[in-house]
């Protein structure tokens, strides 16, 4: 086990330590707009403590880390495989681009999470939001899935405006009373049976995280938005 | 049926004293133009889906055809062109944003040919390279601001990591996908021969490609296909791609009907379904943005790796260019309004961005009154035609050129500027297996190896000539170029005086 | 017709230069005898001089040679140094009228140290602060040149011959432990003194012969660190990327050499590990600094001289030793008409700095 004190620590003396240490177990303690931990980094188990800066796991590629705070923009940005787990809230475009693994943030996520998220065979990014999202959740998806729980809030979407903008791929499950207003090229229903066998795994494994109850968080309205074509521009354009 | 408004550009025109009815060109010609009529026992064209590719011309082997411009006209009109009649007849058709390849063709001002090279006469030997040392080698990346020395007075090598390339030219981003395999192995073969390096463009890295690695400069653009550590630490250098100036200020758009087999698996998303790149990167909405993706790539590389930053050549791009210098970023890359792509909407491709020469020219002003100039290299592309374009690159203060254009053309490219049809004849711009086998990458690699060879001849003549013998000597040294039939704004934005001064 | 640094003017030379590695003195005449050798290296418009450990009385302070126009920019430029140095002397500097040097201007000499309180507004080195104060009166006050700012030495130089200039300056009333001399060759007639060499930056002066093409290339580079090359000359730039490199950059003359006439690398891939990878790292770090086409040139500086020659040793140069004695010049006539009897006669190869340190204890 190796434990870095991030007081008066630069960020590349904080990514060195962890890419040299050969200790699995590392603890990252008093974190304050530290940006980068455990970029690229795989195969550790990385406990976060205080607020870790900007890209927090970037490009991780199979690590997990867990955040005891908020963290800050862009976590997991094009994460390729692993866990993040946020005891907190997100900013803004968390999990953009990100290819492979799970996030799951026990409150809110900001603007543009799941942006550009992208799944490949084995590969297929998840992202679970246990409050509520900002807007252009899931702007340009073309894998995985989102869900987002709204537990806790009192609003009839829990989510921003415009969602799923030029989505063309994967799935967004949204917990909540109604559908927020969405573009056309966006097929939502409500879940079936189905859909919902598909997300408690990731529910449970919300639940293990952050505590609450599984059948309790089910047991309410779901809606699933999906795109109407994996061509979304296919009829944009005329050649010269 | 409606009427179809547009006349055909091309005529295909046979010889038939010369055609022996081989009907090569029907197999040659993926568009369709030849096809034998079976009851008339003859071979036929159909113009109007023709491209002038000149694959036919050039496979007939009898000579037997040559491709003219239609002489139907419309009523003249110096102000609505044919071009532009057309436009309007196919946008009223369909509804659609016109679409085309390859770079800006408009009659628009191409200052590389208003600057002309300077040689010595007496004052100043000329040097003779055939005979005497002259060198090409450059080294990208940032340069220390000062000397350290240890406690035994030794020099440290404070040195960030540089790229080495035996000639100032490299070739520049073109993805697989974009492009096609057998073209892609063409680049990185010869790039492996020439000490320079080849681009993967933002498809990722075929995992064939990964033993190139040493000449490779893998591309992190908006959509982040294909990014994941190993391919971050498969090449020597990682570039961030803002821009492109083909089509500053949009995002790219591989259509799904081309993400089919490795491409699929190359870009890590599922065959069939579109490679969309958003137009910025979603994590870098300002400057300070940008340096934390430059960090963040070198801290998953443990900064082992050059970043570069590639930009199109905008109007303020003096000023973006210095924000990326202090970003940490060890390359600026920056993209002339001409420079070439697989698909982009024509009005933007042909009305948005400036010219390389006077971005270059700007640029390099830029960073050296801010005496930053040293903190990054300068590469530069969007229409490098030939060695002279070099030598008046590097002269203006490029550390080096990105060429793509010019080695498409080496690989048998006809600037047909079809590429987004999917059905290029010589191979390169298609995935379509049949068109791909066209290219053999030995040959496509030797004729690489042949152009990058002559040009660096034909800069070490010019060299020779300028009594320059290094070309880090020629880097900035506006006052080996001169410029002839230019207004005085710009001479100055190009910091050159007008030939006779 | 356009001016000296209006207009960038190619010239040919003649140099020479006298070293004693023991710090013993030299009267100026000799120096005058050696370049007068060389009178048809040069065509009579421009000649020069630099001497090293000729004001020995006011050693602690820099001794400004400035030349003016007329008496209102001087008054001008005055107000200046009174306003940031301490002027401990002033005055003419002694001149002996000839027929074959016209158009002189005013010349005069001050001996200044900058002062406290300057030097603490301005936050910087004392020599920082000269170079700076300078640049600012050669790129500002139109009519007045600095043309000498070093300790303990002078530069000296006119528009004509350099045996002319020579006696023009009386050099035969100053006593040197190093001189350099120089005869220029260029290739109009700029009518003007500061163009002529040496060229000086503090104690750094630089004589030269030949035309370099990397010219701005080099002077671009080095103008990204405060110096403005007002002349356009090879000199001036060459100058300056002496003092950036050995003052600014902390480099010895020897490492100095290996930027500004680097070795090819087909050179450097052959040289033992240690010092490829110095070689390279020089090279590389300032590579806008190398610089191409024939030169020699001969840069006196405050311990002693070094002479180089341009890689491809274009341009020609002897040097030889008697006991403490160096000499060295463009052509051999030069050095034995001073020298007769020498120990050791050699030219050193293309971008092999000889570099001579005075040895001051022994002094």
């Amino acid at each position: 086990m190796l434990r870095i004190d991030c007081e008066g620590k630069h960020f590349s003396q904080i990514g060195q330590m962890i890419r040299q240490t050969a200790e699995k177990e590392i603890f990252v303690d008093n974190a304050q707009g530290h940006r980068y931990i455990a970029a690229g980094v795989g195969g550790k188990n990385i406990i976060v403590n205080g607020t870790p800066g900007n890209a927090l796991g970037a490009y991780l590629d199979g690590s997990s880390i867990t955040v005891n705070g908020n963290a800050q923009d862009a976590v997991g940005d094009t994460m390729n495989d692993g866990l993040i787990v946020i005891h907190g809230n997100s900013g803004d475009a968390a999990g953009y681009s990100m290819r492979g693994g799970k996030i799951f943030i026990k409150g809110d996520a900001g603007y543009r999470a799941g942006i550009h998220m992208k799944a490949y065979k084995d590969k297929f990014p998840v992202l679970v939001i246990g409050g509520k999202a900002g807007s252009f959740l899931g702007e340009y998806q073309a894998g995985g899935i989102i869900v987002v729980l709204g537990i806790g809030t009192d609003s009839k979407t829990n989510v921003g405006y415009f969602t799923g903008n030029g989505m063309h791929g994967g799935k967004i499950f949204l917990r909540s009373e109604q559908l927020p207003d969405l573009p056309q090229q966006i097929i939502a229903r409500k879940a079936t049976a189905e859909d919902m066998a598909e997300i408690e795994k990731y529910v449970g494994e919300y639940c293990r995280y952050f505590g609450g109850q599984v059948e309790e968080i089910l047991n309410r309205d779901f809606y699933v938005l999906t795109a109407d074509s994996a061509n979304p521009y296919k009829q944009l354009y005329t050649s010269v | 049926m409606a009427i179809n408004y547009i006349y055909p550009v091309y005529e295909v025109v046979r010889d038939f004293g010369r055609c022996v009815n081989c009907k090569l060109c029907v197999g040659q010609c993926a568009n369709g133009v030849h096809f034998f009529d079976e009851k008339k026992g003859v071979l036929r064209v159909d113009d109007a889906k023709c491209v002038n590719c000149h694959r036919c011309v050039a496979t007939c082997p009898t000579r037997a055809l040559k491709i003219v411009k239609s002489d139907n006209t419309y009523k003249e009109n110096a102000n609505w062109t044919v071009d532009s009649i057309k436009e309007i007849y196919r946008q009223a058709e369909t509804g659609g944003v016109l679409l085309s390849s390859m770079g800006n063709p408009q009659p628009l001002p191409v200052y590389w040919d208003r600057i002309l090279i300077n040689a010595s006469q007496v004052t100043n030997p000329s040097i003779d390279p055939l005979r005497e040392p002259m060198e090409t080698t450059v080294f990208l990346g940032s340069k220390p601001d000062r000397i350290v020395r240890d406690a035994q007075g030794k020099i440290v090598d404070n040195m960030s990591p540089q790229l080495k390339l035996g000639t100032p030219i490299m070739f520049s981003a073109m993805s697989y996908g974009s492009i096609s395999y057998n073209a892609h192995a063409s680049l990185a073969k010869a790039a492996e021969k020439l000490g320079i390096y080849y681009n993967t463009g933002e498809g990722g890295l075929h995992e064939d490609f990964y033993r190139y690695g040493k000449n490779t400069i893998v591309q992190v653009a908006s959509g982040r296909f294909g990014v994941h550590p190993d391919y971050l630490n498969a090449g020597e250098c990682i570039e961030i791609k803002i821009g492109q100036g083909a089509k500053p200020g949009i995002g790219g758009h591989l259509p799904g009907a081309k993400i089919v087999g490795d491409i699929s698996k190359t870009r890590m998303i599922p065959a069939g379904s579109d490679a969309i790149s958003p137009a910025p990167h979603h994590d870098i909405y300002s400057i300070e943005d940008l340096r934390q993706l430059v960090f963040s790539l070198k801290e998953a590389t443990d900064y082992k790796k050059p970043v570069a930053v590639k930009v199109a050549a905008v109007h303020n791009v003096a000023a973006v260019a210095s924000g990326i210098a202090r970003s940490g970023a060890d390359i600026i890359v920056i993209d002339g309004f001409r420079g070439g792509t697989g698909a982009a909407p024509t009005r933007i491709r042909d009305n948005v961005g400036i010219p390389i020469e006077l971005a270059l020219a700007s640029v390099d002003k830029r960073l050296r009154d801010e005496g930053i100039r040293g903190n990054v290299s300068l590469v530069v592309g969007g229409s490098i035609r030939n060695s002279a374009d070099v030598i008046k690159a590097v002269a203006l203060g490029a550390d080096a050129c990105y060429i793509a254009t010019a080695a498409l053309m080496a690989m048998g490219c006809h600037l047909c500027r079809s590429c987004h049809t999917g059905r290029c004849n010589w191979g390169i711009a298609t995935q379509i297996p049949e068109l791909v086998a066209r290219l053999d990458p030995e040959e496509g690699c030797r004729r690489l190896v042949n152009l990058v060879t002559a040009w660096t001849h034909e800069i070490k003549e010019m060299m020779g000539g300028m009594g320059i013998n290094s070309i880090e000597a020629l880097k900035g040294n506006r006052l080996m170029l001169r410029g002839v039939g230019l207004n005085s704004k710009e001479l100055e934005i190009l910091g050159i005086k007008h030939a006779g001064e | 017709m356009l001016r000296e640094g209006e207009v960038r003017i190619p010239s040919g030379c003649a140099i020479s230069g006298i070293i004693s590695r023991r710090g013993r003195l030299t009267n100026g005449e000799k120096i005058i005898t050696s370049i007068a050798t060389m009178h048809d290296r040069s065509n009579g418009l421009g000649g020069g001089f630099a001497g090293y450990g000729i004001y020995p009385q006011y050693a602690d302070f820099y001794a400004l040679h400035i030349f003016y126009d007329d008496n209102e920019i001087r008054k001008e430029a005055e107000n200046f140094l009174y306003r940031n140095f301490f002027i401990v002397n002033m005055s003419m500097i002694p001149i002996r009228k000839t027929k074959r040097i016209s158009d002189e201007p005013l010349i005069l000499r001050y001996f200044v140290k900058p002062l406290d309180a300057r030097l603490h507004e301005t936050n910087l080195d004392e020599k920082e602060f000269v170079a700076r104060m300078v640049i600012k009166v050669n790129t500002t006050m139109k009519g007045a040149y600095i043309f000498s700012s070093g300790k303990n030495m002078g530069i000296f130089k006119a528009v004509g011959y350099p045996e002319d200039v020579g006696e023009y300056y009386r050099l035969e009333e100053y006593d040197a432990y190093c001189w350099t001399a120089h005869g220029r060759y260029p290739t109009n007639t700029p009518g003007w003194w500061g163009g002529a060499h040496p060229f000086g930056m503090l104690d750094y002066s630089v004589v030269h012969n030949g035309e370099i093409s990397s010219y701005d290339a080099n002077r671009r580079y080095i103008e990204m660190f405060g110096y403005q090359c007002t002349l356009m000359t090879d000199t001036e730039v060459i100058a300056y990327v002496i003092d950036y490199l050995c003052r600014r950059q902390g480099l010895s003359m020897e490492e100095t050499a290996q930027v500004i006439a680097a070795p090819f690398w087909s050179t450097i891939e052959k040289k033992p590990p240690e010092e490829r990878a110095l070689a390279e790292y020089l090279r590389n770090a300032f590579s806008g600094l190398l610089i191409t086409g024939p030169f020699s040139i001969m840069v006196g500086f405050e311990d002693g001289l070094m002479a180089l020659n341009d890689r491809l040793k274009l341009r020609s140069m002897v040097v030889g030793e008697k006991d403490d004695m160096t000499y060295i010049a463009s052509e051999e006539c030069a050095i034995r008409v001073i020298a007769s009897d020498l120990d050791r006669i050699w030219s050193p190869k293309g971008g092999e700095p000889v570099v001579i340190r005075v040895n001051r204890e022994d002094k």
